[in-house]
């Protein structure tokens, strides 16, 4: 009876222990990343731009493709309410640069989440496989590596068209390779644990031990990879935007609101200047909160 | 002074002449394996570009007005259009073995070959120097911020590095135009020139300044771990002064990873020389490829991607080797 007692307070005690120590990786994560001003910071800044740009075009008169006749090419003003001024076209830029900015985080969000289904996928089930499953898949990876990315979605856009969502899976379907990797060298690690081994005693499917004991384990750097991945895939949007093979008029990104920009730049400075700002403060921050992710999420540092 | 005439001196002089044979050897088979591991990959890219160019609408004879079928069919006979694909197919692989990548469409005087022999040596220019000055920057300020750790010296490089990797170069690039061209009339603002020195300032600094950045940030990592290990300690022991530790102790080792990213590195160059060519005006590899890709001149567009394709692959291979002779621990065949 007592030793039962004593079983059962140990094993209460030890569940109890469980709960702190689960709740204790993110809860401390967490804490850390508020430590960390740069990355805390970033966030703040990140979150009131994300709101500005769903909010902004509501503070203004104009449409994102209202061509204003009367102040065409103007500098801030705020007296006609064009904050950040107009562009060539008489467009309004506060709004074009939130509306641009909008496009720009849709498609970094979308895919970066197309990433990371297919890496995470893809590089668990390589990674747990192993043998010669594993050395054919990531054969394919390698090869997929070495292509020359950018100039075949260049080409791509050039034979099919440019369509947003062309877009998207272009960018998408590339950026998954470094996920995959990652994910497969984490599960090679994860694999030989004993969690792992009793779940196969247990009789659980192959699948299931995939999808469910190893996957969720691998959060916390997928976590890290998806704030580092998103400010790249920003990057590749607006650099095909910047090229004229990215979002169509009327339309924008900041790469293209970059492009035009930099086209009057000698005479209208202010058309450069707002998108290329909101554009760089934006993967500043997603910079920083990956850096300090990584930081928080290191358990060396615990 | 070693003395060759005796036995023992034969003996040294014969062994010295068959190791650098077997290095040669293995350098050897090792290069060979590894073109015969990129092929795959170089296969899969012109098959891409291939059946992409099929699908595409249009062709290079297209004109305004309709051609008489006479002359439509010699000319697809010439070109051997009238082949079947497959045919056409194998025909385009062994034509591209022998560097003909076809006529272009944009150009019509022109075959493609003959405008990537026009634009290549200028983006080299420009992407050669852009890599030299991302390296000699970037490895010292890397080096200055790890000796000075979390020194105000430290946070400023760092911060600055994040900053050059958050803006793109094609921010950079009007801006340097804007303040170093416009408002201070200091460079050109566009052009080439005859490859001048001014006219190169400008696109290789918005080239390099994020891999400056990178390759800074990179340093610093490593060079803080060298410095932490213990031969270091013994070198300062001995009395060097920092200067000396790192420069003959801590730098070799420390360049390892700044000499395996250079391969990512020289892709990335390639590719942001595509913008930079675009906004300076510079008659290189990638203007050719954003006008091609804009007037939807498809050979001249798969004929640079190819092309890029193998250089990047040879230039992996350069940049391995060199790791290589940096690092003995790493043997060739093992990798």
């Amino acid at each position: 009876m007592s030793i039962k007692n004593e079983t059962l307070n140990a094993a209460g005690k030890l569940s109890h222990d469980k709960d702190e120590h689960g709740k204790s990786l993110w809860y401390y994560a967490w804490h850390r990343l508020k430590q960390n001003k740069l990355a805390y910071g970033s966030g703040i800044v990140l979150i009131l731009m994300i709101v500005l740009m769903l909010l902004g075009p509501a503070l203004s008169p104009y449409e994102f493709d209202f061509i204003d006749w009367e102040n065409m090419s103007i500098p801030p003003d705020f007296a006609s309410k064009h904050y950040f001024g107009t562009d060539a076209l008489g467009r309004d830029l506060f709004v074009r640069t939130l509306y641009g900015g909008r496009i720009s985080l849709m498609v970094g969000f979308v895919a970066t989440f197309v990433s990371l289904v297919i890496g995470i996928t893809y590089g668990s089930i390589s990674g747990y496989m192993g043998g010669r499953t594993d050395n054919i898949m990531m054969r394919i990876v390698d090869i997929m590596y070495a292509l020359p990315f950018m100039f075949l979605v260049i080409m791509l856009m050039v034979v099919f068209g440019r369509h947003i969502f062309l877009i998207f899976a272009a960018i998408g379907g590339y950026i998954w390779l470094d996920m995959a990797r990652i994910v497969r060298g984490q599960t090679l690690a994860l694999k030989g644990k004993e969690f792992v081994e009793s779940a196969i005693a247990i009789g659980a499917t192959t699948p299931t031990i995939i999808f469910k004991h190893i996957v969720p384990n691998l959060l916390g750097i997928v976590a890290v990879y998806v704030t580092l991945t998103i400010p790249q895939v920003i990057l590749v949007e607006s650099f095909l935007s910047f090229l004229g093979l990215g979002v169509q008029e009327p339309y924008t990104s900041w790469g293209a609101l970059v492009n035009e920009g930099a086209q009057d730049m000698e005479i209208a400075a202010w058309s450069l200047i707002f998108p290329a700002l909101f554009l760089a403060v934006t993967l500043f921050c997603f910079n920083f909160i990956g850096d300090g992710l990584r930081d928080a999420l290191d358990p060396k540092e615990q | 002074m070693r003395n060759f005439s005796t036995k023992a001196g034969k003996i040294t002089r014969l062994s010295v002449i068959l190791v650098t044979l077997l290095f040669g050897f293995c350098m050897f088979r090792y290069m060979v394996k590894r073109i015969i591991g990129a092929l795959p990959t170089l296969l899969i890219l012109i098959t891409i570009s291939f059946f992409m160019i099929r699908v595409a609408p249009g062709g290079p004879f297209d004109t305004e007005k309709d051609l008489p079928p006479e002359i439509q069919k010699n000319l697809e006979a010439k070109y051997h259009l009238d082949e079947p694909l497959y045919q056409q197919y194998f025909r385009y692989l062994g034509d591209i073995v022998q560097g003909d990548f076809g006529p272009s469409f944009q150009y019509k005087d022109y075959t493609v070959t003959e405008l990537i022999a026009k634009g290549f040596p200028v983006s080299l220019t420009i992407g050669g120097f852009a890599l030299l000055l991302a390296l000699i920057i970037g490895v010292t300020l890397g080096t200055v911020a790890a000796v000075r750790q979390n020194s105000w010296v430290d946070y400023f490089l760092m911060s600055t590095a994040m900053t050059g990797i958050s803006v793109p170069n094609f921010v950079v690039a009007p801006l340097l135009i804007l303040f170093f061209a416009v408002y201070r009339n200091w460079f050109p603002a566009g052009g080439w020139g005859d490859g001048q020195w001014n006219y190169l300032v400008l696109p290789v600094l918005a080239l390099s300044l994020r891999y400056v950045a990178y390759i800074a940030r990179l340093m610093r990592g490593s060079m803080i771990e060298i410095l932490r290990s213990d031969y270091i300690r013994t070198a300062k022991a001995k009395g060097l002064s920092t200067t000396q530790t790192v420069l003959k102790h801590a730098l070799k080792p420390a360049l390892m990873p700044v000499v395996s990213y250079l391969g990512p590195a020289a892709a990335g160059i390639i590719t942001g020389s595509v913008v930079i060519e675009k906004i300076f005006g510079v008659p290189g590899l990638g203007r050719y490829f954003v006008q091609g890709a804009l007037n939807r001149d498809y050979t001249l567009v798969m004929g640079v991607i190819i092309f890029i394709g193998v250089l990047i692959v040879v230039f992996n291979l350069i940049v391995d080797i060199l790791y290589a002779v940096l690092d003995p621990k790493i043997r060739l065949e093992h990798k």
